[in-house]
């Protein structure tokens, strides 16, 4: 018999977990360009979310509500604690800050209509108020950014409520970007700029820096508009605990905290996926600061960053949040990442325009290219006609409506009448990250790790 | 003209703006004074009609902040933010100003007969800045659009990441920003400074500025800028 050694033909395939295809890929882009990646949405990375929290519900020791027939008010009220005209919602799901110039006048105009329709609220974004989303949206927050892009008192003064914007969570400490290819005539004028400039915002404000600054700047847009509009505060998730205290202490009647999945439509990768910390550990340290400061009521709590469903919704509120902020999560619903687009009820294939962008359906984050293939997040005159207002406003009411009806019936089984009554004690932790991050404890103990 | 005194140590800054905002008829051109300001915060702040609002004493904060139309006066010294995010009007500092003076102004004069402070004219957009005195660092910092006249000098980085906004300086400043370049006085520019010194009460030649402006090399994302933006 022979015993000769058979050596086998065998292709090298092993993969190196640090320097694996996605990293050598970088790698050889830097090489090439010697300029970082820029792109939109958030961060990609697998996170403690959201996902990793469940609902206990009613069962012998707690009484569950009617699914389909006992009232669940979602009535949510923010700026209770100094604006004489506090802002009123039918549901806690507002929509985010996002531009126009992020995003087309028609984008703007169908948020503002879908929002006025199931009663909530939109908020502008870094490019100032278009007329097209003050005439369609009833309530609309008017975002005072480091850029102050078409920041005017006339604006200030028709707008429902005021959101000082400090940070982002896609890019906590970073200012906003627009590429050239989407600062078209009209956003240029808007902006004051250059048309066709890459546009850099400034990551801080201009005329305060430190908190001690920010409760006169506050004070400041208070005596402007008479007291009456309440005054948000946004912040980026990093050290959100004394971040939040910061806030409350400058005179914020809204502290809105977004987590690192928040989108942007540009920012350098390395910053959306490396920069602050996760939605769910952000809530934790927020409820902490307003718990700690006897505020929590007084001073409400707006959650975004990574908010999908209705369950995420409900998650958040049950946390200790009064209402949730969603960007990417309407941006989905009105057709980003969706194989065709809409014209008169006719669906196009929008295929062809993925592959310009060397990108497929479900994979692309290119907002910052502005050659958005179903005309959501762009300038272009012919791209953005692959998005009409009546079409992105349907789509936007039925992803809200069908959010809040979710949200309702997790409240209902969990026996509240009011989706403000969630508590943590409704929820347990699914892995010990999230149960550490979130304070809520891992499912069939009561062990909160750190405790 | 109708004259209307309010005393802070009496009034309620509160009360103040309220009535210049809503008591105030289409048009109105009164004169307005203000006493005892004490260095309150947000001294006429979003007024809308042409009224003329005169300080006497020093203000705090955000004076004239957002103004539209009107012409506020400060006779003292101003914190920081004056006349930010000015629409049109005028606004004139008697005496010196803070950080921020005229930040991100859309329109409108700011003129500072002493010296102000850090940033001065950051984020200009469009209105118009005369410093009798000398500026701090960071000045004109992304300046957009909107000129800015410096009589004496100004601090480190000037005109830093600029973009269309014009500088005219008399003096010297310490450094130039990434992207500011001084360039040729054409005729035009001495006419724009003398018509904003006129504007201004200030009496120097217009032939003793330079001109700074951008050279335009950041306005597009480039690998071989080596970060010098």
């Amino acid at each position: 018999m022979d015993m000769k050694p058979v050596h086998i033909k065998r292709r090298s395939a092993e993969e190196s977990a640090s320097f694996d295809r996605r990293i050598i890929d970088y790698i050889q882009n830097a090489a090439a360009h010697g300029l970082y990646e820029i792109r939109g949405l958030g961060a990609k990375r697998p996170l403690p979310h959201f996902d990793d929290l469940l609902f206990l519900a009613g069962s012998a020791s707690r009484y569950p509500l009617e699914g389909y027939r006992e009232k669940c008010t979602t009535k949510t009220i923010l700026g209770t604690r100094y604006a004489k005209k506090p802002i009123e919602l039918e549901i806690p799901i507002t929509i985010a800050g996002m531009s126009f110039g992020a995003l087309s006048a028609n984008v703007k105009e169908a948020l503002g209509r879908a929002a006025t329709e199931v009663g909530t609220s939109t908020t502008t974004g870094d490019g100032g108020m278009t007329q097209e989303e003050r005439g369609s949206s009833k309530t609309l927050v008017y975002q005072c950014l480091p850029s102050r892009y078409g920041f005017n008192p006339d604006d200030l003064r028709k707008a429902d409520a005021i959101e000082v914007v400090i940070g982002q969570g896609a890019k906590p400490g970073g200012g906003g970007m627009l590429l050239g290819q989407k600062v078209n005539p009209r956003v240029a004028k808007m902006r004051t700029l250059p048309q066709g400039v890459d546009q850099r915002s400034a990551c801080r404000h201009p005329d305060w820096t430190g908190p001690d600054d920010l409760a006169i700047k506050i004070q400041e847009l208070r005596e402007m508009t008479d007291w009456e509009k309440p005054i948000y505060v946004k912040v980026g998730a990093t050290r959100t605990f004394n971040d939040v205290k910061l806030a409350v202490h400058a005179g914020a009647d809204v502290v809105v905290v977004d987590g690192m999945q928040g989108g942007t439509a540009a920012t350098q990768t390395c910053f959306i996926e490396h920069v602050g910390i996760p939605t769910l550990a952000a809530v934790r340290q927020a409820v902490d600061a307003l718990e700690d400061l006897d505020m929590k009521g007084t001073v409400q709590l707006i959650v975004s960053g990574g908010i999908r469903t209705g369950a995420d919704v409900a998650k958040a509120l049950a946390m200790g949040a009064d209402a949730v902020a969603i960007g990417q999560g309407v941006l989905f619903a009105l057709g980003c990442n969706s194989e065709t687009w809409v014209r008169d009820g006719q669906h196009y294939s929008a295929i062809d325009a993925y592959d310009a962008l060397g990108t497929a359906p479900g994979f692309c984050h290119h907002c910052h290219t502005g050659k958005c293939p179903v005309g959501v997040t762009t300038q272009d005159a012919e791209l953005e006609q692959r998005l009409q207002p009546e079409v992105g406003a349907r789509r936007v009411r039925n992803y809200l409506k069908t959010l809040n009806m979710e949200l309702t019936t997790i409240a209902r089984a969990c026996g509240k009448q009011n989706v403000h009554h969630l508590e943590r004690e409704d929820l347990v932790a699914l892995t010990v990250e999230a149960a550490a991050m979130s304070g809520i404890p891992l499912a069939g103990t009561n062990w909160v790790p750190g405790r | 003209m109708e004259r209307m005194t309010f005393d802070l140590s009496k009034t309620p800054l509160r009360d103040v703006n309220q009535f210049l905002h809503r008591s105030l008829k289409a048009g109105d051109d009164r004169h307005i004074e203000v006493q005892n300001p004490d260095g309150a915060h947000s001294i006429a702040v979003g007024l809308d009609e042409p009224v003329t609002v005169e300080i006497h004493g020093h203000a705090g904060y955000y004076a004239a902040g957002m103004n539209k139309k009107a012409t506020v006066v400060v006779h003292g010294s101003v914190g920081t933010g004056v006349a930010e995010n000015m629409m049109s009007g005028k606004v004139h500092v008697k005496g010196f100003a803070s950080n921020g003076a005229g930040a991100t102004a859309h329109g409108g004069l700011l003129v500072i007969d002493g010296d102000a402070g850090l940033r001065c004219g950051i984020s200009l957009k469009g209105g118009d800045i005369v410093v009798g005195g000398s500026v701090g660092s960071f000045s004109a910092f992304m300046a957009q659009a909107g000129r800015m006249v410096i009589c004496g000098n100004a601090g480190d980085a000037l005109g830093d990441s600029l973009y269309e906004a014009v500088i005219y300086i008399r003096g010297e400043p310490k450094s130039l920003g990434a992207d500011a370049q001084f360039e040729p006085m054409t005729d035009n520019d001495y006419k724009t400074v003398g018509d904003l010194l006129q504007q201004a009460g200030m009496d120097h030649d217009p032939k003793s500025f330079k001109r700074i402006a951008s050279a335009r090399s950041l306005y597009h994302w480039n690998a071989d800028a080596n970060q010098e933006y």
